[in-house]
């Protein structure tokens, strides 16, 4: 184990220990762009300079080996000016609107010119080459805010194992972004904005669409709805200086409703109708695999994440009979909203204005989809991401954190603890084995506080398996089986579980799949910024949420099970096929 | 590296179709799957087979090994040896590097630009010539260097570069050119 000095401070650091990790292990902070903890240190930036006695020159700490017997000094006149002169020449390049830019307010660069004691710009030089690419509902790229650190190569290619961006071209050209120049658009980009979330400028934001909801807001013609994702309350609050983790889903109903909004619903009402559907959907595949021989795709795949949905379109379209073909809870409730709902309160779906908030960009994408579109009219119209809402409500005068607790309103606000974990990587197959435990064995789910403890937490791929046990009626050919299920956040370990299916290294029954790192609390519209400590405290927040709930199994919401009496019959039944269910299609990997 | 002399393009008088042509680079392929480090030797070996790189050979070479299009772009796009637009038949390369560029490397540069009309990455209408400006080849004794396909040429002056070029050129377009 090295031991070096680092400002004075001797600190005893594992093998393999960066310069950069032993002085934060000692308490001293050493300022970072480039860096990404546990993914990328690549030295790229240079901002992370100190003097190493000895060396010749300063050198990057986030890639310098800790050896023993170091000598560290990270706060001398050397490395003050040497830090100060890298950030100078990237602000010496960088096209940034910054007064008006989105991220004027979490700004890295900037911050980090404040920090450094930047006063004045000595260097007027060239800018960097400004293209906007607007070509996808979700994203917008701006390459002349780009500062080239890689964290959106690194977290694109290794987490997501998409490919969308790369360094192209060479030196002060080099500009981020698809090949030749291509749009978004026009690649394997899957929009789900983890790039956007690790991006530290202004170069990748979600598409701003808060105008839109103003107008729709102060049109009277318009009943304007709002829908919120689970994720949403246990995220929300870092907006308005709350620590993560901290559940504000009373605050966010009020200040929704003094926005303006016409009713105050919930995407966990809809969470609740996909355990139905879905969950009926996978006891009718095994039904027809397992009693009547038929061929059908297993395992199945959850459909819940759009960023998903891309990637199996475009990396492994030899699969989607494998996806559920269960819209999103986004879109089912556009769907429901649109329809039993409009009806309900006799209003036209075209008079209707279905707002989201998701803690996603993909969403956007979602559900701009020409297909969704189910009740006659576009079903979701427009799509907040969490920072979003956060900004809308500051520019509303709103004063977040005074704001007592309220309810959210009936029908489509209505539900239980397990539509709250969708938010969580684990909560639909969670939330699902509770309901299908039940329906199949009419007896109650006998896991411990009802949580299924091995699909839980942050490793990357889980498995469990679930011994079925007092199966009755439809499903007793289900006795005694075991079903098997995995679960993967991160594109690149639904890849690896693919992969195992493929090769028939594994046979899982059901596969629940989020896009991003941690599944929805992660996402890529979510507050800036998600390390694994804040995904960790937001998830804590979901499962609070969900203890504390009366009501935690999908089918015992009564707004849900009026939903079927009253207007769709049964789960996977003919109006349910119609408003509920969507289809895939193929596209080019490359 | 046989397959760039094989295939460069000679003036043969039958162009292999593209299926040939994507059917040479799958043998390529071949050869390197799996092996580390195999995008850029299949690169250099897919522009010795197609002239240049054209979009139908970086995306099968993308599908083929397994890289994202946006990485292979992004190699390409960094090693100037790599062109995404078809060349002339014969490639003329100017070593702009330290030595080359002190002994005149630009008055030679620009002697060739005059001399064939088009400037650095062009290539000339009869697609007899391209240009291209290269960072030393590693015959600093002998600058300034320049090569022609895989000749090289030392000690060049900017008067010398018609003699240079007529050794390449078709009789015909020599005749044309002078006229």
């Amino acid at each position: 184990m090295p031991t070096l000095t680092i400002d004075d401070i001797k600190v005893e650091v594992p093998e393999g220990t960066t310069v950069l990790q032993a002085a934060r292990q000692a308490g001293v902070k050493i300022p970072t762009l480039c860096y990404l903890d546990d993914l990328q240190s690549i030295g790229a930036c240079r901002v992370c300079l100190v003097e190493v006695e000895g060396a010749r020159t300063l050198v990057a700490s986030c890639s310098q080996p800790a050896t023993d017997g170091m000598v560290v000094k990270t706060n001398t006149g050397k490395v003050r000016d040497g830090r100060q002169m890298v950030v100078e020449l990237l602000l010496s390049e960088h096209d940034g609107d910054c007064q008006v830019c989105g991220r004027s307010a979490d700004c890295e660069l900037r911050t980090l010119a404040l920090d450094l004691g930047i006063g004045e710009l000595r260097y007027q030089g060239e800018k960097t080459f400004k293209m906007i690419d607007d070509s996808t509902p979700a994203l917008i790229r701006d390459t002349g805010k780009c500062i080239s650190c890689r964290r959106c190569v690194t977290v694109c290619n290794e987490v997501q194992q998409v490919g969308g961006l790369f360094a192209q071209g060479r030196g002060f050209a080099t500009l981020i972004g698809p090949a030749f120049s291509q749009n978004l658009s026009d690649v394997v980009c899957v929009q789900c904005g983890q790039c956007a979330a690790v991006c530290p400028v202004g170069a990748i934001q979600e598409r701003n669409q808060i105008d839109e909801v103003w107008d729709a807001l102060e049109d009277p013609t318009k009943t304007v709805i709002v829908q919120t994702a689970p994720a949403i309350r246990a995220a929300l609050g870092e907006c308005f200086d709350y620590p993560a983790g901290t559940l504000v889903t009373g605050k966010m109903v009020a200040a929704l409703r003094r926005l303006g909004f016409d009713a105050v619903f919930d995407t966990d009402f809809t969470a609740d109708l996909t355990i139905m559907e879905e969950g009926t959907e996978l006891l009718v595949r095994l039904k027809k695999a397992l009693v009547d021989g038929e061929q059908v795709a297993l395992p199945q795949f959850s459909s819940c994440s759009p960023g998903w949905i891309n990637y199996m379109e475009h990396f492994n379209p030899d699969m989607l009979d494998n996806l559920s073909t269960c819209k999103s809870p986004q879109q089912m409730f556009g769907a429901i909203a649109k329809t039993y709902y409009a009806e309900k309160i006799g209003v036209k779906p075209e008079d209707m204005v279905v707002v989201s908030v998701m803690p996603c960009t993909a969403k956007k994408y979602e559900a701009a989809r020409p297909e969704m579109n189910d009740s006659g009219v576009r079903d979701v119209d427009i799509v907040l991401t969490t920072r979003e809402l956060g900004a809308l409500i500051t520019q509303a005068g709103i004063d977040f954190r005074s704001l007592a607790d309220e309810e959210m309103d009936a029908p489509l606000g209505i539900s239980t603890g397990a539509a709250d974990i969708f938010a969580n990587t684990g909560g639909v197959m969670e939330a699902a084995l509770r309901t299908a435990w039940e329906i199949v064995t009419q007896t109650p789910f006998p896991f411990p506080n009802l949580h299924v403890a091995p699909i839980e937490g942050l490793e990357g791929v889980k498995v469990a398996t679930v011994k079925v046990e007092g199966a009755k009626g439809d499903w007793a050919f289900l006795e005694g089986a075991d079903l098997k299920v995995a679960v993967a956040h991160g594109l690149g370990n639904a890849q690896k579980v693919i992969d195992q299916v493929k090769s028939g290294e594994a046979e899982y029954h059901f596969v629940e799949v989020m896009t991003c790192p941690g599944g929805c609390i992660g996402g890529g519209g979510q507050p800036r910024f998600t390390t694994n400590e804040v995904r960790k405290a937001r998830m804590a927040a979901i499962y609070r949420e969900d203890e504390g709930r009366e009501v935690r199994k999908s089918h015992e919401n009564a707004a849900v099970c009026a939903l079927y009496e009253e207007y769709l019959g049964a789960p996977c039944g003919e109006i349910s096929h119609h408003l509920l269910h969507t289809h895939y299609f193929a596209h080019d990997r490359v | 590296m046989s397959e760039e002399v094989k295939t460069c393009a000679c003036g043969s008088a039958e162009e292999p179709s593209e299926e040939e042509l994507i059917q040479r680079l799958d043998a390529v392929i071949g050869e390197y799957r799996g092996k580390p480090g195999a995008l850029i030797p299949v690169l250099q070996l897919a522009q010795g087979i197609f002239g240049y790189l054209p979009e139908v050979a970086l995306k099968h070479i993308a599908r083929e090994l397994r890289k994202p299009y946006s990485e292979v772009a992004g190699v390409v796009g960094f090693y100037s040896f790599f062109t995404t637009v078809p060349r002339g038949k014969h490639l003329v390369r100017i070593c702009m590097g330290t030595a080359c560029y002190v002994r005149g490397a630009v008055q030679v540069l620009d002697a060739f630009k005059k001399e064939l009309g088009i400037d650095i990455g062009g290539t000339t209408e009869d697609r007899e010539f391209s240009l291209e400006i290269a960072r030393c080849f590693g015959a600093c004794g002998l600058a300034p260097v320049i090569t022609v396909d895989d000749d090289v040429h030392h000690r060049v002056k900017p008067k010398r570069v018609n003699e240079i070029l007529a050794q390449y050129a078709d009789e015909a377009v020599l005749a044309e050119r002078s006229a």
